[in-house]
């Protein structure tokens, strides 16, 4: 591993991504657009808005940082330029840390925009600290793109790996607590539940964002959290090869 | 050792349920420029993989500079250059590069260097996706000059390319190589064999011959490379 090349390939993502101003102003004007859009839908009910809408200011970061990750690990394999790069001397951890610097950066930058308008003109709170809500923000954005790395080695083009997004993010987000209390889904989706890294990124910010005790559960969701990023990012290396057929 | 750089025996490569490759021998002696020759589809590329090491093999040995092919030490002795440029489209020439040459460990004032010998000197800036295919190709061969590698292997480089650039990067081509660099070039058009030093003749993931373009002008009788690879072809099939 070598911070020389770590960060090489960070400042390359981000260059990349400079280049495409409309995606840096989608990536900060959608989740301000739908906190806004919720505020609103869920007029009548400020609680029910402090339940749904404040966790999800820490839950975008993950949802947009898969899907953007995922595509550009896409065309990372499918340009020529992952097999160019499997040739030279660069080590697989040196381009994923790369690419996790980089769109933690984004996504940091996506948090603090997304939490100011919430926590500051919508009228949500947290009880604990916004930058709380920003931090855990920033963790699962990390989550949603090292899971993106590793999932993107399944698509083959990017209309399949748009996809993965509703089939496996979805899911999580139905399982995850955020809609319905876990206690009242059917046994079986409460147990799977317990399985899904989503549920322990929801469970932290709910925490942060109601008053009480942060808890033991805090310290053991923010360890899971970590601990799935870890296992994701080791996946992803493992889709990638330096010898293909 | 060291006149040798590459040593390939009995190789076998399937690709996709077919063999591509099946049993192939062949030598590159070092600081040649040696011309990998035959028509679309005959394995000339999947040959090329083998040799920097990105193709699993079936069976066969591939020595390449003294090391079994795509081992780590030698990602920093080999260039690959693959027949689609492999650069980011979404970048500028020098950021592209500036990239490649923080990956390979060089200083970034090789990057004005190999932009200079690829003939793109003034458009540094440029978007390489706005590029043209034959710049955007010549692109993808600086990124590989970086490091001076000591065997650079070449796929197709001057596909694509008007007649006056393509001169120019064969004469690049052969100032790399009286530099000391082994230098292994496909191309389908058998016009350029005439650049080459050696020639590799390949024909249904076989080679056919392995000869230099006078032996196979005397050899056929025929002044012209293209037909004297197409003699070489029916005396092999008769």
């Amino acid at each position: 591993m070598s911070a020389r090349v770590t960060l090489a390939t960070a400042r390359r993502v981000l260059w990349q991504i400079r280049r495409d101003p409309r995606t840096i102003a989608l990536l900060l004007v959608v989740p301000v657009g739908l906190l806004v859009l919720m505020r609103f839908v869920f007029d009548g009910q400020p609680q029910t808005f402090q339940a749904i809408g404040a966790p999800m200011c820490g839950l975008f970061p993950f949802i947009i940082m898969f899907l953007v990750t995922s595509i550009a690990m896409l065309r990372e394999r499918t340009s020529g330029t992952l097999e160019r790069l499997m040739s030279l001397p660069i080590a697989k951890v040196d381009l994923l840390v790369g690419y996790g610097v980089a769109f933690g950066l984004l996504a940091a930058l996506q948090a603090v925009v997304v939490c100011l308008v919430g926590f500051l003109t919508l009228g949500l709170h947290a009880p604990h600290g916004a930058w709380l809500v920003g931090l855990l923000a920033v963790g699962n954005a990390v989550l949603g793109m090292a899971l993106g790395l590793f999932v993107s080695a399944f698509a083959r083009t990017e209309f399949q790996a748009v996809q993965f997004m509703p089939a496996l993010i979805f899911p999580q987000l139905l399982l995850c607590g955020l809609f319905v209390d876990r206690h009242e889904m059917a046994s079986a989706l409460y147990g799977v539940s317990w399985g899904l890294p989503l549920t322990y990124a929801y469970d932290a910010l709910a925490r942060a964002t109601r008053s009480g005790a942060l808890g033991g559960r805090m310290a053991i969701d923010i360890c899971v959290i970590f601990s799935a990023t870890l296992v994701a990012l080791a996946l992803g290396a493992l889709t990638l090869r330096r010898r293909t057929a | 050792m060291a006149d040798t750089a590459i040593e390939i025996e009995d190789l076998h490569v399937v690709r996709g349920g077919r063999s591509v490759i099946d049993g192939l021998d062949l030598h590159v002696a070092a600081g040649s420029v040696t011309g990998l020759l035959g028509p679309s589809g005959c394995g000339k590329s999947t040959l090329m993989r083998a040799i920097v090491g990105v193709q699993i093999l079936q069976s066969g040995q591939v020595m390449v500079l003294g090391e079994p092919g795509g081992s780590p030490q030698l990602r920093r002795r080999v260039g690959y250059v693959t027949q689609a440029p492999s650069v980011y489209g979404d970048l500028s020439i020098s950021e592209n590069l500036r990239y490649f040459a923080a990956v390979v460990g060089v200083g970034q004032e090789r990057v004005g260097e190999v932009i200079h010998t690829v003939g793109l000197a003034g458009r540094e800036q440029q978007i390489v996706g706005s590029l043209s295919g034959g710049e955007r190709s010549r692109v993808s061969l600086a990124s590989a000059l970086l490091n001076d590698p000591e065997l650079l292997v070449l796929d197709e480089p001057t596909v694509g390319l008007d007649p006056v650039l393509r001169a120019e990067l064969w004469r690049t081509f052969h100032e790399l190589a009286s530099a000391g660099s082994t230098l292994l070039i496909s191309s389908h058009v058998m016009d350029e064999a005439s650049e080459c030093d050696a020639l590799l003749l390949m024909r249904d993931g076989a080679l056919l011959e392995q000869t230099t373009p006078e032996r196979l002008r005397q050899q056929t009788g025929e002044q012209d490379l293209g037909r004297a690879f197409l003699a070489v072809i029916e005396q092999a099939s008769s």
